[in-house]
């Protein structure tokens, strides 16, 4: 692989990236799309776009229409900008027998945007999500990569409080 | 209720402080197993054998025999063969694998190196769903220490045995968690399975044999060789055999993981989480995950927690993910939102499902939201018996039964909103 003017994949992200790869067959670098989009998603503050993608596809020798494929299908990439802190509401049967439904509500409410959208400083989006297979702790959130459970009201505004 | 035996297997280590680390999986007999195959002490055959007597049937949903499935594999085969681990738990109410990797990832790991060996597999793959990130982390330490220990890599502790692990994170996509969609995922593209045959054990992962099993099978396997078949087996009921491992959730006072022995009284297992939560009465129960078939309060109180008992009162064991309902739910919501879920999750490659789903969801929706017609129930049963063995995979008719039971069950709930506008429940 020739060495490019890539904007994103260099350094450190290229290391990371670089790591994935190694643990697939040499021939076999498209195995490592799937981190590549997850590391130069949370480069950019949450989500990725056209350079992003095809930087990725370049870099792993793909189609971009492949690597498009792959970034549209998986619900965890984001196509257009999030809050720095993503709350994504599991909402899935076991969550809403424990009332996920109105967490949801009150979040829209607390922080004046619907599900989809940020707040305007920037700090906070809200997507509901499915099943986070955690539902011994219902309701339960993922908050960037960690996992709240057993939520409230009470609870969410505490959390939502600690975070900066 | 006589005293219930928990925690055999799986989550053996659980109550220990530290489990995951490798000094405490040693400690407690960890690695032993996996000593004794490089030692040349128990030849794939032998463990085979044992697996087979042990009858465990796979943990992941299908219960598929794993002795039976090892055996479809040649080991002697020319070229790369696989082992993957399936931990892309997205089943809704399983969250079960999640504590494996959590609190007793190197039991896992003992599981994927023994199950690498008999199908004569060097390399293995965790495909852990994306979510689970501390899961992840946990599992990816382990690895680490079981490399440094040189339990993993080449000529492993000069057996000239290799065997190498890695993890794969999914991205968020309940239907990787189907075999040759998981296949798929690895190999870089979307998760969308193929069409079988052929099957994995010929042509899996990079056109390789490759077997896949459940977390909870990989990491049942060692302690079926360290104990035996026969252990394992007599733990369970005949042709089921072993601990089963049941994620309570819902509404019961104290949801969460109990692994218990195949074939609990499932009115043992809701006492064991604390019963209905305050003090209701039980409603409905989705034994097997959000997959399986919903059941009455008085099918399931009368049923045993195995494949044959489950089976008789009209359900499946499925991944053993239990959802309680308590006497206040409303049926028609809760199908409304299980329709969403699989019209969301349908990768869109069959028709029958990427159409129908929708068309199952909008119509619950509109019954839910008071828009409901009289032809909605026949048209519902119509739509979901038609996707049903019509697609390649099991997302269909996992998308189907929860309609059918749920209009079998609780039909009088949906003609009420199609007559009234409203639930059983609401005041008129």
């Amino acid at each position: 692989m020739s060495e490019k003017n890539y904007q994103v994949i260099k350094g450190d992200v290229k290391a990371r990236i670089d790591r994935w790869i190694s643990q697939y067959p040499a021939d076999q670098r498209q195995s490592a799309v799937m981190p590549a989009l997850r590391i130069v998603q949370e480069i950019n503050g949450g989500y990725l776009t056209r350079e992003l993608m095809d930087e990725v596809a370049d870099y792993l020798g793909m189609p971009p229409m492949a690597v498009y494929e792959v970034a549209t299908f998986y619900s965890m990439y984001e196509h257009k900008p999030v809050g720095k802190h993503k709350i994504c509401m599991c909402t899935n049967i076991s969550c809403m027998l424990r009332d996920a439904d109105d967490l949801v509500e009150y979040l829209k409410e607390k922080l004046g945007v619907d599900v989809g959208e940020v707040t305007p400083d920037g700090r906070f989006s809200i997507k509901k999500v499915e099943c986070l297979g955690a539902c011994g702790e219902a309701p339960v959130a993922m908050i960037g990569k960690e996992y709240y459970g057993n939520l409230t009201r009470e609870r969410l505004d505490e959390l939502l409080d600690s975070l900066e | 209720m006589a005293e219930i035996p928990l925690n055999e297997c799986c989550y053996r280590l659980n109550h220990l402080d530290r489990s995951w680390d490798i000094d405490v999986y040693m400690a407690n007999g960890g690695y032993e197993v996996w000593k004794k195959v490089l030692a040349g002490e128990l030849t794939p055959q032998e463990i085979i054998d044992e697996v087979k007597t042990s009858n465990i049937r796979g943990r992941g949903g299908a219960g598929f025999p794993t002795g039976l499935k090892w055996s479809f594999m040649n080991r002697h085969a020319p070229g790369p063969k696989y082992i993957l681990c399936n931990s892309d738990e997205g089943e809704p109410g399983t969250f079960k694998d999640r504590d494996i990797l959590r609190y007793n990832p190197h039991q896992l790991i003992e599981g994927m190196m023994i199950a690498g060996y008999v199908i004569g597999a060097n390399t293995g793959y965790n495909y852990i769903r994306g979510e689970f990130w501390e899961p992840y982390k946990r599992f990816d330490n382990a690895v680490k220490q079981a490399y440094e220990a040189g339990l993993l890599g080449k000529n492993i502790l000069g057996s000239g045995w290799d065997f190498d692990l890695y993890t794969h994170l999914g991205a968020g996509a309940y239907i990787c968690g189907e075999e040759t969609a998981l296949i798929e995922s690895i190999e870089g593209k979307k998760g969308q399975p193929r069409f079988k045959p052929p099957f994995p054990a010929s042509y899996g992962l990079y056109g390789r044999p490759t077997t896949i099993n459940n977390t909870e099978t990989l990491a049942s396997i060692p302690m079926i060789l360290a104990k035996g078949g026969k252990w394992f087996a007599d733990l369970g009921v005949p042709g089921a055999g072993g601990t089963k491992i049941y994620a309570v959730s819902g509404h019961v006072e104290k949801p969460g993981n109990y692994e218990v022995r195949m074939g609990t009284p499932f009115k043992d297992l809701l006492a064991l989480a604390g019963g209905v939560w305050k003090g209701r009465k039980l409603k409905a129960v989705i034994p097997g995950g959000s997959s399986t078939a919903v059941l009455p309060a008085e099918k399931a109180m009368e049923m045993n927690m195995d494949y044959d008992s489950i089976a008789k009162a009209g359900s499946f064991l499925g991944a053993g993910s239990v959802i309680i309902m308590d006497e206040t739910t409303d049926m028609v919501k809760a199908l409304e939102r299980l329709t969403w879920f699989y019209y969301e999750e349908s990768c869109g490659q069959c028709t029958p499902c990427r159409e129908g789903t929708g068309w199952m969801y909008r119509i619950v929706h509109r019954i839910r939201t008071g828009k409901g017609r009289p032809e909605d129930i026949e048209m519902l049963k119509d739509v979901s018996g038609k996707i049903m063995g019509r697609v390649i995979c099991g997302l269909g008719d996992a998308a189907s039964i929860p309609v059918a039971s749920f209009l079998e069950h609780f039909e009088h709930e949906f003609r009420h909103y199609i007559e009234h506008g409203c639930s059983i429940y609401d005041r008129a």
